[in-house]
């Protein structure tokens, strides 16, 4: 026969499909639809705000071959002049960064002070923005705005900005507006000599943009530079700026694509139960065909195609759909998923024609592959037996599968221990879907077992059902599995999110002894509290004790994001008090100063206990003894506690930026944060809050992170409960000969309904049971694999058990009110024209 | 004093005379808010050498300006160009920041290549400081980064490397220094205050090497070396003008200038005359005329600069003639300013007398000096 054969086959077989079961093919295209367009969409968005942010960092360092950059603090401006003395050095531009923090706000804004001279080689833009204003940008309370900056603090040319530094208010006067291609994040750009003043950073610059002559090797230069500059201070290429900004999201991106992967599979496996019933349904039609002459190939062929029609359409909806909710998502929320990691501004779609086209043929191989078996298994009955009835070799097949399944099962196991590649759990996932599918493959011989065991009650009606389920094993192993995959995925997710909430809400309690809390704007680099400043708000009527905190940003390795340094605790002792502790060692002879660290520094750089860690601080490296690890769920990039007298010893600060105050008993929190803003100058700029209140806002924050999830899910177990009512309806009609039959040798109508239900509710409970320990397996790899490689943090293992129960409870009950009513519909036609229908 | 385009945007570029004009357009512009004082330009104050051959901080505005022909090894003519120039501006002095822009120092450069049919030219901006770029006092010693122009012993030591070429000089002075105007103060416009300091070194001996992207060549040649520095705004009358620097053959040197109004009249002129037996005179307003020639119309700008011209000064009778027409200067991307400054011939009964420079500003609209 030829191809066209084989298509005309394929079309009447497809549209006869359509036609008679519209509502279960509906279901199958949406829930590849919904994989591929999570898949597409997380991708569009991240990409967009990728690309929005690397431009936004390539303004910001204009043509520079290589950026030089030091801590907050910086470093000397005389290494600004030796590098321009520097041969094959042929452009270079000082900067002081800072995050200054606003007097009356409580964001920061990112001020780039700069000799405009030097800066306009790199970045000609800069000129052509402030032109004849040069002079005035001399005058040192000049500040310009990017148009970002002026929008987001709603200023215009000639008004004032309030800045603290120190504890000490001073006022900016806005000289004008930047275009919006000069930089299009929100900063601040000044004259270079008025930022040293103003900021209290004389002599001092923290980055230095670099162009190189042509010719020169700009890596080996860059290589060769990094070995001569003081400790703490990086020769970087400016592309690590953006490959960080990579980094920083990588692990969430991939959490939100595996959403993607399990909308997938669950699309996957619709298609394989959908075909495998129809194919069932329809293998008296089939076998006559290939009497008829079609051949074995033509009609794996044309099956395989009903399964690809499905894949092509979920795809080109998902596609669609995947760049409509990117849009709306860069529109209306910011561009970096609501995770806070990237600051770009204004991120607009950009078209990925090549990864849509990817995107497009996983759905279509997805639905491949779940059609492939049913197509391949139809098209090897042998047509006799076929067109005798009976469901034939169905039975035989679907025991081979546990042999297979084992082994998915022992690789899943296997694969869940291996460590992650390139800082992703790419085997964890690999894991997931091993055990996944080797428990699927494992369903049928699982039932058989099971039913064996199933004691006969003498309730007529039960043990039909019991009989009936034994007889019917294919059938109710392809219900059974469309539950166990949507619902066992679905108490994994639970399970993880819970244990974590639990671990969260624990970790909280514990970082948050105190009464109150203060802290000077997260992240800025120009405010904090002097010596003088903490004794006198240590004083502060009400206050029984205060300890203070310093936290800054150390960079240990230039391809990674900067880790926290928090030094607190005015001795060694006291700096690991209430600190969560995973792990510790007592250091009390060490003469090297003691430090603990984050989990994430423990995973992704290495360090054990024992080990000297060696921090840049005052511009030497400081060798600090790893005396425990502690849990840091606020921090993914790292961080690391000190004490205060260490860091102050090493670098001369005894300022802070944050600090805990315990009250006497009685003593009114509104009043004490009222008294506390009145002691300090810029009292209204901090931030000012009871434990408690922090303690609920931070798990709401949490609940609103993990909303999305929620979502996804649940729209995953309706995708998975309706596939599951469709293949109770479908099996239904299947049967409608055998229900005809059992009304001839005189059951009641009742019964026969009630034998449905029976069913219904034995394979629920089974697939419920099965789910919730395949589930509980999957949430294994979830908190111990898959969350552990991605954030870098471990959290302890929780069971929601009510939640699980009240979840299983209802998808018992919703299985057996939809085989009710299936059979309801079944049987609502003649028995004798049922019968008849069959022989 | 020349008049040049001036640098609009922050950035001078050429030498604005007028006193003043170079950095009044630009550099001067800037409130005067911080109330720095300058110095001003007095009458009765000879000039000491080599004292004053180096910075004078304390005015608002000063320039070394080097302009000249070169003969390559390969016998092609080309015209340079080399200035530095300081401006102080006016600013919060009490900044202790290293940065503080106490002065600024700008450079700018070019090259007519007949065979190129246009400019190579190249410039910086920097503030003075950190020792990378600075004027000194005492003598004449101004750099930027690498570019640097030096007085040591008989002679200066120019050293660009600009964006395609550059140029390494040694300037030999062959004659005593030319004081321009009535001891050394050239009066600007009408009003007395409108002055500079000016003396220039005509009939410099020029010997170095010169790059055109590679290709590197040894050159000689003649050059016209001036130094001013003032504290005047230009006169707001003013909408450009016209100069010129000849080195004579017989040894003689002159140095003319003319101020248009906004009408394109002469306002002010003036300028020395040196004889080849070094009979100096000092070119009052009366003894200076400039007639337009020929003119060449930009393809770029679509400005029409006259680049031949008649000039009387004093007894001298000479029109010039450009080494190629298109000398424009055009800094609109990053300064805004668009002027004509070259090389030219000076012919005498169609005779070839002398060398030098010419400059013309405000073709264009008129020069922004404010």
């Amino acid at each position: 026969m030829s191809r066209t054969g084989s298509y005309g086959i394929w079309r009447i077989l497809l549209l006869a499909q359509l036609r008679e079961q519209p509502g279960r093919f509906l279901v199958t295209v949406l829930a590849l639809a919904l994989g591929v367009a999570l898949g597409s969409s997380v991708y569009l968005v991240n990409t967009s705000a990728l690309n929005e942010f690397g431009l936004a960092t390539k303004r910001l360092v204009g043509e520079a071959d290589i950026v030089v950059r030091g801590p907050r603090d910086g470093f000397p401006e005389q290494l600004f002049v030796d590098l321009a003395h520097t041969p094959s050095v042929s452009a270079l531009s000082p900067v002081l960064e800072l995050e200054v923090a606003l007097s009356d706000r409580k964001e920061t804004l990112k001020v780039l002070g700069l000799d405009p001279f030097r800066a306009a080689v790199l970045q000609p833009a800069i000129m052509g923005d402030i032109g004849e204003a040069m002079f005035q940008l001399f005058d040192t309370d000049a500040i310009y705005l990017s148009s970002a900056a002026a929008q987001e603090l709603k200023l215009k040319r000639g008004e004032q900005l309030r800045v603290t530094v120190g504890s000490t208010s001073k006022a900016l006067r806005v000289i004008g507006i930047l275009s919006q291609n000069t930089y299009s994040q929100s900063l601040g750009l000044m004259d270079i000599a008025s930022a040293q003043w103003i900021f209290n950073a004389l002599g001092r610059v923290n980055r230095i943009d670099m162009r190189l002559s042509p010719g020169t090797d700009v890596n080996s230069f860059r290589r060769d530079l990094g070995t001569k500059l003081p400790p703490g201070v990086l020769a970087l290429a400016p592309q690590v700026e953006r490959d960080r900004a990579v980094t920083v999201t990588k692990a969430y991106r991939v959490n939100l694509n595996m959403l993607a992967l399990v909308a997938l599979f669950t699309g996957a496996f619709l298609v394989f139960s959908t075909q495998s019933l129809s194919v069932l349904r329809r293998r008296r039609s089939l076998a006559l065909l290939r009497a008829l002459g079609v051949t074995r190939s033509q009609l794996r062929n044309a099956l395989l195609g009903e399964g690809l029609a499905l894949g092509v359409l979920g795809s080109l909806l998902g596609v669609v759909l995947g760049m409509i909710i990117a849009a709306a998502v860069l529109k209306f929320l910011t561009a970096d998923l609501g995770n806070g990691q990237l600051r770009a501004a204004g991120a607009s779609l950009r078209s990925a024609p090549l990864q849509t086209v990817a995107f497009f043929a996983i759905g279509v191989a997805v639905a491949g592959i779940g059609a492939w078996v049913p197509a391949r298994n139809a098209a090897r009955q042998p047509p006799a037996r076929a067109l005798k009835g009976g469901d034939g070799d169905f039975k035989a097949a679907a025991r081979t599968g546990w042999r297979s399944g084992l082994a998915m099962l022992v690789l899943g196991s296997a694969l869940a221990w291996l460590p992650p590649v390139g800082g992703l759990p790419l085997f964890g996932y690999a894991a997931i879907a091993a055990l996944l599918l080797g428990a699927v493959l494992l369903v049928p011989t699982v039932t058989i077992q099971g039913l064996r065991l199933a004691p006969r009650t003498h309730r007529i009606v039960l043990d039909t059902a019991v009989s009936q389920l034994r007889e019917n094993v294919s059938l109710s192993a392809l219900s059974l599995a469309s539950i166990i995959v949507s619902f066992s995925l679905m108490v994994a997710m639970a399970i993880m999110i819970h244990s974590f909430r639990i671990s969260f809400d624990h970790w909280l309690g514990k970082l948050l002894p105190a009464d109150m809390l203060l802290r000077e704007p997260p992240g800025n680099d120009t405010a904090f509290l002097s010596k003088d400043d903490q004794a006198k708000l240590g004083t502060v009527t009400g206050i029984a004790r205060a300890e203070f905190r310093r936290t800054l940003q150390v960079l240990l390795d230039p391809t990674r994001a900067p880790i926290t340094l928090i030094a607190r605790g005015m001795s060694e002792a006291d700096t690991a008090a209430e600190l969560p502790l995973i792990r510790s060692v007592s250091a009390k002879e060490s003469p090297t100063p003691t430090a603990f660290i984050s989990e994430a520094l423990q995973d992704v750089y290495g360090y054990k206990i024992g080990d000297v860690l060696q921090i840049p601080l005052g511009g030497r490296n400081r060798a600090f003894l790893i005396a425990g690890v502690w849990r840091d769920y606020a921090r993914l990039s790292g961080s690391v506690v000190v004490s205060r007298h260490a860091y102050t010893a090493a670098t001369g600060d005894d300022s802070a930026n944050e600090g805990s105050l315990w009250l006497n008993t009685g003593t009114d929190s509104d009043t004490v944060a009222r008294m506390l803003r009145q002691t300090v100058g810029n009292g209204d700029a901090l931030e000012i809050t009871t434990s408690t209140a922090l303690h609920e806002r931070s798990l709401q924050i949490f609940d609103r992170a993990f909303a999305i999830t929620y979502a996804l899910e649940i729209i995953a177990v309706i995708i998975g409960l309706t596939g599951v009512s469709f293949a109770a309806s479908s099996t239904a009609l299947a049967r409608r000969a055998e229900f005809g039959m059992l009304r001839h040798i005189g059951m009641l109508r009742r019964q026969i309904i009630g034998m449905l239900a029976d069913e219904g509710v034995l394979t629920s409970t089974f697939g419920v049971v099965y789910g919730l320990g395949l589930g509980a397996a999957l949430s294994l790899v979830l908190v111990y694999v898959i969350n552990r490689q991605s954030f870098n943090w471990s959290i302890d293992f929780a069971v929601p058990v009510l939640p699980l129960v009240l979840l299983s409870v209802v998808l018992i009950g919703a299985a057996a009110v939809t085989a009710i009513w299936s059979g309801r519909a079944a049987l609502s036609q003649d028995a004798v024209r049922a019968v008849r229908e069959d022989w | 004093m020349r008049p040049g385009g001036c640098l609009l945007a922050g950035y001078l570029l050429t030498r604005c005379l007028l006193t003043g004009c170079l950095l009044s357009g630009c550099l001067l512009a800037m409130p005067a808010a911080a109330g720095t004082q300058y110095a001003p330009v007095v009458p009765g104050h000879p000039f000491r050498f080599p004292a004053d051959l180096g910075s004078h901080p304390e005015f608002r505005t000063e320039w070394w300006y080097v302009t000249g022909w070169l003969m390559t090894e390969q016998g092609e003519s080309l015209g340079f160009q080399i200035t530095f120039f300081r401006s102080k501006p006016d600013i919060d002095a009490n900044n202790p920041s290293a940065f503080s822009p106490r002065q600024l120092l700008v450079a700018h450069c070019a090259l007519s290549d007949p065979k190129r049919g246009r400019l190579w030219q190249d410039q910086r901006i920097r503030r003075a400081g950190l020792n990378l770029a600075d004027a000194a006092e005492g003598d004449t010693n101004v750099w930027i980064d690498t570019w640097s122009l030096r007085h040591a012993g008989q002679s200066y030591a120019a050293k660009i490397d600009a964006d395609g070429f550059s140029f390494d000089l040694m300037l030999a002075e062959t004659q005593a220094a030319l004081i321009n105007g009535q001891g050394g103060v050239s009066r600007k416009g009408p009003q007395p205050e409108a002055s500079s300091y000016y003396y220039s070194l005509p009939h410099m001996r020029v010997a170095g090497t010169l790059s055109r992207n590679t290709a590197k060549t040894r050159v000689t040649g003649e050059a016209w070396f001036d130094h001013e520095w003032s504290s005047e705004y230009l006169d707001p009358e003013a909408t450009g003008w016209d100069w010129i620097g000849v080195n004579f053959n017989d040894g003689a040197a002159l140095m003319a200038f003319r101020i248009r109004s906004l009408h394109g009249e002469p306002r002010w002129a003036g300028g020395t005359l040196r004889g080849a037996d070094g009979d100096m005179r000092v070119l009052e307003p009366a003894d200076v005329d400039f007639h337009a020639g020929r003119r060449w119309i930009s393809p770029r700008t679509g400005i029409a600069y006259p680049v031949e011209w008649t000039v009387r000064a004093g007894s001298h009778e000479i029109s010039l003639r450009p080494l190629l027409d298109d000398q424009e200067n055009d800094t609109r991307l990053s300064t805004g300013a668009i002027y004509w400054e070259g090389a030219v011939q000076a012919y005498e009964r169609n005779s070839i007398v002398g060398r030098g420079y010419l400059e013309l500003t405000g073709y264009g609209e008129r020069l922004k000096l404010r």
